[in-house]
């Protein structure tokens, strides 16, 4: 099991009901770290609908966790 | 540079960061809350930042705009929080020796900005509850290459 700190913005967060939590998952990619959230939260975005930031940075779903990151799922942005 | 700011942007102020001897062009794009969207009347839209990371990325865009286009300063700013009609949320401005790199410049950081940064925006409507904008299109903008693996 890894150790991972994940916050969440905007629909994520209103899903959720947190700004912020610490989360040991078993999950070998980010990708099926996301799924699992989906099932616990019931997300109403489909993983092709989200981006992921490991630590601030742009990655790919296929990342592989190796525990102490910072993991932040990024609902379809819309500044400006 | 770029601010996230949770009051009101001070287009002036940062126009003056614009300002060179050297520049014989200068563009500024002001982002503006408008009353409608989609045919609903908007009221107000509330905008949320992962400001940290959005502060990285918005370099990262300045840093690019630098490598493309011929500039000599750069500047921007975003404003979270709840903004009522009128406000502005989102401020670019680029300098540049002549007008067209200035143009393009401002042009980039703008379209990147929405594209790229973590921003939301939710809108409050005249009739109806509250929604998070989805911007599905932005992302598909960028294909494969974007995000970097």
């Amino acid at each position: 099991m890894k150790t991972v700190q994940i916050r969440y913005f905007a629909s994520l967060r209103e899903q959720v009901g947190l700004q912020r939590e610490q989360l040991e998952t078993a999950a070998v990619t980010v990708g099926e770290l996301y799924d699992e959230l989906r099932h616990r939260y019931d997300f109403s975005l489909a993983q092709d609908a989200v981006k992921v930031a490991i630590n601030e940075e742009y990655r790919s779903m296929e990342y592989v966790l190796t525990g102490g990151e910072e993991v932040v799922f990024i609902p379809p942005v819309s500044g400006g | 540079m770029f601010d996230i700011v949770d009051s009101a942007i001070d287009g002036e102020k940062l126009r003056r960061d614009l300002l060179d001897p050297a520049a014989g062009g200068l563009v500024v794009f002001e982002g503006l809350v408008r009353d409608h969207n989609d045919g609903s009347a908007v009221t107000a839209l509330e905008y949320e930042v992962f400001a940290s990371m959005a502060t990285k990325e918005a370099e990262k865009l300045f840093a690019e705009a630098r490598e493309q286009f011929d500039v000599i300063h750069l500047r921007g700013a975003h404003r979270y929080g709840f903004l009522p009609v009128g406000e502005m949320a989102v401020w670019v401005g680029a300098s540049a020796r002549h007008r067209e790199a200035a143009f393009q410049a401002a042009r980039f950081l703008i379209d990147e900005i929405k594209y790229r940064l973590p921003v939301w925006k939710k809108e409050h409507y005249v009739d109806g509850p509250a929604e998070w904008v989805d911007c599905q299109g932005c992302y598909h903008h960028h294909g494969p290459d974007f995000p970097r693996k």
